[in-house]
């Protein structure tokens, strides 16, 4: 049985890893939500945000200059696909993104590999952050606190966009009704392309904040985009409460099942997605026959 | 045009002939004769895919998992288990390919739409952990070695699988059987079901149709078949490398179909080889050839969804059944 301060200290890893998980799924969600696009080449904007920080770190110097660049350089490159490739097939099967899609996270996987080649890179954390920080009861890395705050103030962020502003408004009655938004007057159109950056941006945000703990590597992205889907499975899809709550449980429970049982860390996701679909079909926080 | 186009439509009257005829000769066709065989293998877990996207409408983002469970149910049958018969083998891959579709198409028809191919996805990332942590019984990482060459025996007759041609002629007259098969499925009322399915699926309920259980038995339909492509590819290999589980497995596939065009007979066979030649020609050039087939299949989603074949007989998609 490991002692107190181990378990914590992995709670807290779990918790790190739950707020990277809830970033990207809440990007997928958000898309999905308004245009019915299921993002396959989320996991590719993932990854490209931790190569934009190694880039512009390298560039600039300066952790923070990166931090700020990287995800709005994802979010443009997200705008451009929604524009110029997603946006033809909408009207057509929901399958028809995800396939597009997909087609596109290879070409950049790949592309990545010709352009920084094979090998995985490093991204350092800032100076300032490098140390422990003494929490009490336990001493955790400081880069990682950093990673939890900043991941919830974009959170509260969010979350006043969404449901304190304008747009935000019309976000949300767009992923309800787009046909009567529409009928308004609202150019809906310009929108789908606000949205699809900011899926991108945090999608690459995620990246590169994951870019110290792990590197950057090209298939990074792709495990992890699996995973978030497991997350919007678990959390029900469309409900933001819901990728919060199930990215922190799904975190959580590798955390934990790395401790007692590391090899069944990655299976464990998985059980935890067949017993949601068994006892809960729409998920936790799903309504049952949205969106389907 | 027109000489193709009939010629095209007698092929679409006539598929399980074609097959025969066509792949009777079709070593002889391309350069070399183990892309023939792959051709082959491939075509028969695209066919696969294509019953369950193709007819039913059920985008599958994880057939790996079939494809993997067929070659490891074999592999590990002849080289773990030792059973002396390459038929028990084959059988043993089939069947647990057609098991593990019962039981994961169960869990993933719970969710609908887009849902549907996200799970299958994150199943088959399931089974490739599984079978990346079980190394005792699958190699893990290293894939599973030492599967024996067998010589086929059916009574006193004898047949070496040796030989590139030898182990051709095997995989054509199974895959022909699967093909056989298949439009057997399709053509029967059960097969008619799931294209009504495809088409309007509140409405093939409303006619009081059990849309569930007909989906399931397509999901497990469609797994056998991509179970048995993966027990042939173990043989013609004679090692299971984890990547079988893996999600590009389940990409090929379903790039492979789409190439073709889904929803046709010929289409996987077209897809199939398709990307194998082109992927055969392209790693010569470059290492990076995944881009360009990457594009190209963007490129198809994008401007022409019906595919190869599916352009070339000129139906429209969903309405052509050959």
């Amino acid at each position: 049985m490991p002692d107190l301060s181990t378990l914590l200290a992995q709670v807290f890893t779990g918790l790190v890893l739950g707020m990277i998980y809830v970033l990207l799924a809440i990007g997928l969600s958000l898309i999905f939500g308004l245009m019915t696009v299921v993002n396959f080449a989320h996991g590719a904007l993932f990854m490209l945000g931790a190569y934009f920080g190694v880039f512009l770190l390298a560039y600039t110097k300066s952790f923070w200059i990166a931090l700020l660049v990287a995800p709005l350089m994802v979010g443009v490159l997200g705008l451009l696909m929604e524009r110029f490739l997603i946006r033809r097939l909408y009207g057509r099967s929901p399958d028809d993104p995800l396939l597009l899609t997909f087609g596109l996270s290879l070409i950049l996987v790949e592309g990545v590999k010709v352009i920084w080649g094979k090998i995985g890179l490093t991204l350092d954390p800032p100076r300032a952050l490098a140390g422990a920080v003494n929490l009490g009861f336990m001493a955790f890395p400081a880069y990682r606190l950093f990673l939890i705050v900043v991941i919830v103030a974009v959170l509260i962020g969010l979350y006043f966009f969404l449901g304190r502003t304008n747009i935000g408004l019309i976000i949300r009655a767009g992923s309800r009704d787009p046909l009567m938004v529409r009928a308004l007057g609202i150019d809906l159109s310009r929108v789908w392309l606000l949205v699809f950056g900011i899926g991108s941006a945090l999608a690459g945000l995620a990246g590169i904040l994951a870019g110290p703990m792990r590197g950057a590597y090209a298939e990074m992205g792709v495990t992890m985009v699996i995973e978030s889907f497991v997350v919007i499975v678990v959390g029900g899809m469309g409900s933001l409460l819901g990728a919060v709550v199930a990215g922190l449980l799904i975190g959580q429970v590798v955390g934990i099942t790395t401790l007692f049982l590391p090899k069944a860390a990655d299976i464990m996701v998985f059980v935890v997605m067949a017993v949601v679909l068994l006892v809960r079909p729409s998920g936790l926080f799903g309504e049952a026959g949205l969106l389907e | 045009m027109s000489a193709l186009r009939s010629l095209a439509g007698w092929v679409a009257a006539h598929p399980v002939l074609t097959f025969w005829a066509f792949f009777a000769v079709f070593p002889f066709l391309v350069p070399n004769r183990s892309l023939a065989t792959q051709v082959l293998i491939f075509g028969l877990f695209a066919l696969g895919f294509n019953l369950l996207y193709g007819y039913t409408g059920l985008l599958s983002f994880g057939h790996a998992a079939y494809y993997g469970l067929g070659a490891y149910g074999t592999g590990i049958a002849l080289a773990k288990l030792h059973v002396g018969s390459l038929w028990i083998g084959l059988a043993a891959g089939l069947l647990l390919a057609a098991g593990g579709g019962a039981i994961i198409g169960f869990l993933c028809l719970r969710r609908r739409g887009i849902y549907f191919a996200m799970l299958t996805l994150a199943f088959a990332q399931l089974l490739y952990f599984v079978g990346f942590h079980l190394s005792d019984w699958t190699g893990g990482d290293d894939g599973l070695r030492g599967i024996p060459q067998l010589t086929l025996g059916l009574g006193p007759w004898k047949y070496s699988l040796e030989s590139t041609l030898g182990f051709y002629y095997f995989s054509y007259v199974l895959v022909g059987l699967a093909v056989a098969a298949l439009k057997r499925i399709l053509d029967s009322p059960f097969g008619a079901v799931l294209q009504a399915i495809r088409e309007n699926s509140s409405r093939a309920v409303a006619c009081g149709y059990d849309v569930d259980r007909v989906k399931h038995l397509s999901f497990v339909f469609s797994a056998g078949f991509a179970g048995l492509a993966g027990a042939l590819d173990a043989l013609r290999l004679s090692v299971v490398p984890i990547e079988s589980l893996y999600w590009t497995t389940s990409g090929q596939v379903v790039m492979m179909t789409l190439l073709g065009g889904a929803g046709t007979f010929f289409g996987p066979f077209v897809g199939a080889a398709t990307y194998l030649i082109l992927e055969e020609r392209l790693s010569l050039f470059t290492e990076s050839w995944p881009i360009v087939i990457g594009a190209i299949f963007s490129a198809f989603v994008l401007f022409l969804p019906r595919g190869i074949w599916g352009t070339l007989i000129g139906g429209i998609h969903g309405r052509q059944s050959a």
